[in-house]
């Protein structure tokens, strides 16, 4: 019997053989069968991956490091092609793999009105992002980290520019990739400074748990080990769209909605909260870090939850919503509670998953409108859609008994016994985050229909390629939280946790233990659970029968309409100033400086010979006279020199 | 008689030729003056070289080598003549004139 | 074995410098191309061939195993020799490799006097050759200048409206900087202890090399070679001739220029600068690594607000030069390796990225990239191309750019980390300026101007195959080429123990 990790390295080589196939031939292959290719691969990938989770979930499993090959050996400092294989990777397969084939699946059939090289290259670009993200999630350290980094944010650039004849999608393309590339800054130096002060990039070497103690880590003192986790945070705010570079993913909506659902809410923006799980020693050695990464996490996830009350375009506000999510997670991982982040990543990864690929169908049946002021009443058209679109709501705001609430209340548990302030503010956040859900729901599914004539003869049910997908990640997002039961309500409910604690051991040594009773703690998630249900009820009441008429809104309230400037702040204070400068640098500098003083230089000679050339003046008398007074110089040098 | 009276000489002749060559605009004259010029560095060389004869090196052959160089300067003159003077009949027959301060278009 | 390998730096020289002389001499422009694509094939297979016997590269005496030596000018030292270390073959093999499909891309081009155009071209890539395997002082000026002879010719013959004034200020920008080496190479020769009694002192590598300097003397002879490599490649402040005369030189001249000539600069930094001149280097180096990151971003920033896809790529092309400089200053095994494999990276990558630019612009008749758009709708298989040639040149894992990149970067940091940090921001302006550029020419929808351009042809599709198909192997899979140059860098290394 072979070794699934001695051919692990399928895992990633099916979607990229897909990719290659699609991409290769788009124009020849058909277009049922470039979507089965596409979705074939990643199928193959998943049960794969569900071979690598049942082995990885054994009793005694100790993670399996594969080296190939040797991509980068130069005296000390060696990087192999490795893949590492623990709990933490084996649950990001399945997730990946799992909605990613589901997602797949549905662009079979949201994407049919592409014609065939198109259809091609979607599937193809698809492909590859899942090759990607696989080789984010199965490298073994962090340089093959960085390739599926910057892979991931190449496939992202690519899709939202998917239908490059729209510029305004194209510069959404370009900001999503600008911001990401910021980021990569930051996590590119914490690479080289890892690289400088370890010698090593190797998780394997880095953190060998295996010993029980940290490795390397914990030879360094605390100011380097800040620096890394920072620079790394700062690649994470970039990718997960966290403050200050969140503005690219509510942009990033340009993409096909299956893309999004994808790309921008299941998998590549939680690429930052895995990398600070798989490096969570590395920040619990760096307490200062976690102090910014909870309250980055915190102020992300309030801020974008009120931008997202008044956005009126469906994906808009679920992206809104998505950087929000994020930021509970980055606060899960701020306050210690990396496997409770983890479990977030995956429950979100249903909910929001869902959300898109419902939103999606909305807008299929719809005609391509965005608007939910012009939509309204098609939960009586779009059964199916709707109630999955309900679970998801449900899931999102974190009712009990959906997947959400144990995730989210996992890490607000945590976060109270850190500071119970960032439990307050967390909990506001995930009121705002059941209102807007819930208004969401009713404009979109509740009350008349607002839109015209023909779209309301249009408005249909989705076919069963894009319900299938809907139904199955309904039914995860209804009971996906049931593997992470706390314990104070189940003992040994939460198999997520143990699962996992592995991955988060020699961390959770070091953190102190949590010191919130669990009488405190089933009356903080009652007390929550309650004000909960209390917003969704009001929002749903509030907008059930709206009727598209539009109030004068306040200053504050257009200023969230606006997503507080915040695009516009960067363009006046990072963009604009660099387009001056340059300007200042190619027009000024360059020409009148640079280019002066080296064409200065020759005309400088050009002069000076003209000026000499007088001395030339053809009679040859003074020709003689200059030759005579010159020898009278060299004696009389000659005479007083002496 | 004592070498100080060929410097005098050879002095004299020279300065004759500078200020002949300074001050005439005859381009036959001047090039008689730097002819003088010439004459009075020979006359120089030869009158060391009968001085050094007897002090230096007992064949003398450095002291002779003055001698043999002022064979040389005679030849490169005769030379120099040959092709001064065609520049000048050449100049003449294009300028009718044989000012030398008359040539002076190269400067353009 | 093939017998003898002793003659592979040789032929590499001889076979451009006898095929370009000939070529002058045959007239029907057709046989020209055939003749001149021949010869540069023939000038691959050697140096092919000679890659199969690259192990020497390993071995610390390859001096004396590789070398050929003639004598030349035994009365003051200099001997005819020539020799192939790792860089060596790393760099006459990039210039064999592009010059084939340079001559290939170009290849329905009509140059009047066909004979003479090609006949430079071979000659300039003898020269380059020269500059590469030189092992004496002499020899390499000697090819240094002779480099510079065809380029001028090129440029000034075959070039653009402004060409005369641009090529003559490239001209006289390195033939001045020229002369300062060639008076530190007489100064350092001065200083060399003789290798045989026929003369004092000696031209050659290794007594350059071991030459009795005073720290003193290093720090001011060291300008002199600095200002001649620092021109050529070019670091700011020495940059000015490089845009200008990169938008007006002929399409296949360009690809030379800055894919292969800007290396003599660098190649001879790390052969000639860095050895002879170890106490000054580290005196001098944190003025240079600044000097290299203000080059940097500097360009990136100019770039930025550029209009010409020309100007576009040449400014880029300073700043990913600068950061070669930065990361040879920075003198650590990490950052050497990274310069020497980017040489042949940025190579291969800047020649892919002309020749595009090179379609387009024949394509179009324009290179301002306001008026080009929507080329990605008639010919998508160029975008494609044209894609991965642009995420190689912002360093995009898995491609030959950020092998390189990532090396140099982690070399400087390890030098110092600030300088790494100001270098690295240029990761995030070259991709505003190419995405920028990729998007204006290919994205949106065609106009009147683009609206009848048609797919591009099966060669060129060959051709840029060929570029993108080095792009992906060297990104994945650059071991061997590391390997390769390990034992020119443990060499240089040596000389600041």
């Amino acid at each position: 019997m072979i070794n699934i990790f001695d051919v692990a390295y399928l895992i990633p080589l099916f979607p990229f053989l897909g990719f290659l196939i699609n991409g290769l031939g788009r124009k020849v292959i058909s277009k049922s069968l470039t979507g089965m290719i596409g979705s074939g691969v990643i199928f193959i990938s998943f049960c794969l991956s569900i071979i690598v989770f049942l082995d990885v979930s054994r009793e005694g499993f100790i993670p399996q490091n594969i080296e190939y090959f040797s991509f980068i050996n130069i005296g000390k400092l060696n990087i192999p092609f490795e893949f590492q294989v623990d709990q933490l990777t084996s649950l990001f397969l399945l997730i990946i793999t799992g909605v990613g084939f589901l997602i797949h699946v549905y662009s079979t059939s949201y994407m049919k009105e592409e014609d065939r090289s198109g259809y091609g290259r979607y599937f193809s670009f698809l492909n590859l992002f899942v090759f990607s993200m696989l080789l984010l999630v199965m490298g073994g350290n962090y340089v093959i980290m960085f390739m599926g980094w910057e892979g991931v944010g190449l496939c992202s650039y690519l899709l939202i520019g998917f239908w490059f004849k729209n510029n305004s999608f194209n510069n959404a393309a370009k900001k999503a990739f600008i911001m990401n590339r910021i980021g990569d800054f930051g996590f590119i130096l914490g690479i080289f400074w890892l690289i400088n002060s370890f010698g090593t990039t190797s998780y394997h070497q880095l953190f060998n748990t295996a010993t029980g103690i940290p490795f390397l880590v914990t030879t360094k003192n605390s100011t380097v080990l800040t620096g890394i986790s920072l620079l790394l945070f700062l690649g994470a705010t970039g990718k997960s769209a966290q403050i200050p570079l969140y503005t690219w993913l509510p942009d990033a909506m340009a993409g096909p909605t299956p893309v999004s659902a994808l790309i921008h809410a299941a998998t590549m923006v939680t690429a930052g909260i895995y990398m600070i799980a798989r490096s969570n020693i590395l920040y619990t050695m760096a307490p200062f870090t976690m102090m910014v990464v909870a309250i980055i996490g915190l102020a992300t996830a309030i801020f974008a939850a009120i931008i997202a009350l008044k956005q009126n375009d469906i994906k808009k506000v679920l992206a809104y919503s998505t950087v929000s999510q994020l930021g509970y997670m980055f606060l899960g991982l701020g306050v210690g509670a990396y496997s409770a982040a983890v479990f977030h990543v995956m429950t979100h990864a249903f909910f929001k998953a869902l959300l898109f690929l419902g939103a999606g169908s909305v807008i299929h049946a719809m005609g391509g409108e965005q608007d939910i002021h012009k939509m309204g009443g098609l939960g009586k058209k779009m059964k199916i859609t709707y109630v999955t679109f309900f679970i998801a709501c449900l899931a999102i705001a974190g009712l009990p008994p959906f997947s959400g609430f144990f995730s989210k209340d996992e890490i607000l548990a945590v976060a109270f016994s850190k500071n119970p302030l960032f439990y307050i503010i967390g909990v506001a956040g995930a009121l705002l985050t059941a209102f807007y859900m819930f208004r969401l729901l009713a404009l979109t599914f509740a009350g008349k229909f607002r839109g015209t004539e023909d779209q309301l003869h249009h408005v249909h049910e989705s076919p069963s390629a894009m319900t299938f997908p809907l139904i199955c990640l309904a039914v995860l997002a209804a009971i996906g939280g049931l593997v992470g039961i706390p314990g104070v309500l189940l003992k040994n409910g939460d198999r997520l946790g143990d699962f996992l604690s592995p991955v988060f051991a020699d961390s959770n040594k070091i953190l102190a233990a949590n010191t919130t009773s669990p009488q405190t703690g089933i009356v903080l998630m009652c007390v929550s659970s309650i004000l909960i249900l209390i917003v969704c009820i009001w929002a749903w009441k509030k907008y059930k029968n709206y009727d598209g008429s539009t109030k004068e809104a306040g200053a504050f309230t257009r200023a969230m309409q606006n997503k507080f400037y915040i695009d516009e702040l960067y363009e006046l204070i990072f963009v604009k100033p660099l387009k001056v400068f340059s300007g200042f640098l190619s027009n000024v500098v360059e020409k009148s400086g640079i280019d002066a003083l080296v064409n200065g230089v020759g005309k400088g000679i050009n002069y000076s010979s003209r000026q000499i050339r007088l001395l030339q003046s053809g009679m040859v008398g003074s020709y003689i006279l200059l030759m005579v007074v010159g020898l009278l110089l060299l004696l009389i040098i000659q005479l007083f020199t002496k | 008689m004592e070498v100080k009276w060929y410097i005098f000489l050879s002095i004299a002749l020279f300065c004759i030729g500078v200020a002949g060559a300074l001050i005439r605009r005859n381009s036959i004259i001047v090039f008689m003056c730097i002819e003088l010029m010439l004459n009075s560095v020979n006359l120089l060389l030869v009158a060391f070289s009968k001085m050094h004869m007897s002090g230096l090196a007992s064949d003398g052959s450095s002291a002779m080598s003055a001698q043999i160089f002022v064979f040389f300067i005679m030849i490169v003159a005769a030379a120099e003549v040959s092709v001064g003077l065609a520049i000048i009949v050449m100049m003449y027959r294009n300028t009718k004139s044989i000012d030398i301060n008359f040539l002076n278009r190269l400067k353009n | 074995m093939l017998g003898t390998y002793y003659t592979f730096p040789e032929l590499l020289l001889w076979i451009p410098l006898l095929t370009g002389v000939i070529v002058f001499f045959i007239k029907n422009s057709k046989t020209v191309k055939t003749f001149a694509l021949l010869s540069s094939l023939a000038t691959l297979a050697v140096s092919v061939i000679s890659l199969c016997y690259s192990d020497v590269a390993h071995n610390p005496e390859y001096l004396v195993y590789s070398n050929v030596s003639y004598v030349w000018m035994p009365y003051i030292g200099a001997s005819f020799s020539v020799g192939l270390d790792g860089m060596g073959f790393l760099l006459t093999f990039l210039t064999a490799f592009t010059l084939p499909l340079i001559f290939a891309a170009t290849h329905k081009r009509e140059y009047a006097n066909a004979n003479v155009y090609y006949g430079l071209m071979l000659l300039f890539q003898g020269g380059l050759m020269g500059v590469f395997i030189a092992m004496d002082a002499l020899v390499f000026y000697f090819f240094w200048e002779l480099a510079l002879i065809p380029a001028y010719f090129l440029c000034s013959r075959w070039g653009g409206e402004l060409r005369i004034r641009v090529t003559f200020k490239f001209f006289i920008y390195t033939f001045i900087s020229s002369l300062l080496m060639l008076i530190g190479i007489i100064y350092v020769y001065l200083h060399t202890s003789p290798v045989s009694p026929l003369s004092e002192h000696s031209f050659y590598l290794k007594s350059f090399y071991n030459a009795a300097l005073s720290t003193s003397e290093q720090y001011g002879v060291f300008w002199l070679f600095f200002v001649a490599f620092a021109v050529k490649m070019p670091i700011f402040p020495f940059h000015s001739w490089q845009p200008a005369l990169y938008e007006q030189a002929p399409d296949s001249t360009v690809m030379i220029l800055s894919g292969i000539m800007v290396k003599m600069g660098i190649f001879g930094m790390i052969r000639w600068l860095l050895p002879i001149f170890p106490g000054a280097v580290e005196k001098y180096d944190t003025l240079v690594i600044t000097l290299c990151v203000v080059s940097i971003l500097y360009a990136s920033c100019i770039a930025l607000v550029q209009s010409d896809l020309k100007r576009i790529v040449a400014w880029s092309s300073i700043a990913h030069i600068g950061l070669m400089g930065a990361a040879i200053f920075a003198h650590n095994e990490t950052s050497l390796q990274g310069a020497i494999i980017e040489m042949l990276n940025h190579g291969i990558n800047i020649i892919a990225l002309w020749i595009v630019v090179d379609i387009i612009e024949k394509k179009t008749g324009i290179r301002k990239i306001s008026e080009l758009g929507g080329l990605a709708l008639k010919s998508p298989s160029l975008a494609i191309f044209f894609l991965i040639i642009v995420l190689a040149n912002i360093a995009l894992p898995l491609t030959s750019g950020f092998v390189g990149e990532f090396l140099m970067f982690t070399g400087v940091f390890e030098y110092n980390k600030w300088l790494a940090a100001f270098a690295c921001i240029s990761i995030i302006l070259s991709a505003t300026y190419m995405l920028n550029m990729m998007q204006k020419v290919f994205f949106g929808v065609s106009n009147s101007l683009t609206e009848n351009v048609t797919a591009i042809s099966t060669g060129q599709k060959l051709v840029l195959s060929v570029f993108v198909i080095a792009i992906v192997t060297l990104g994945v899979y650059p071991g061997p080429v590391l390997h390769l140059t390990q034992g020119t860098v443990t060499d240089i290394l040596q000389s600041f123990k």
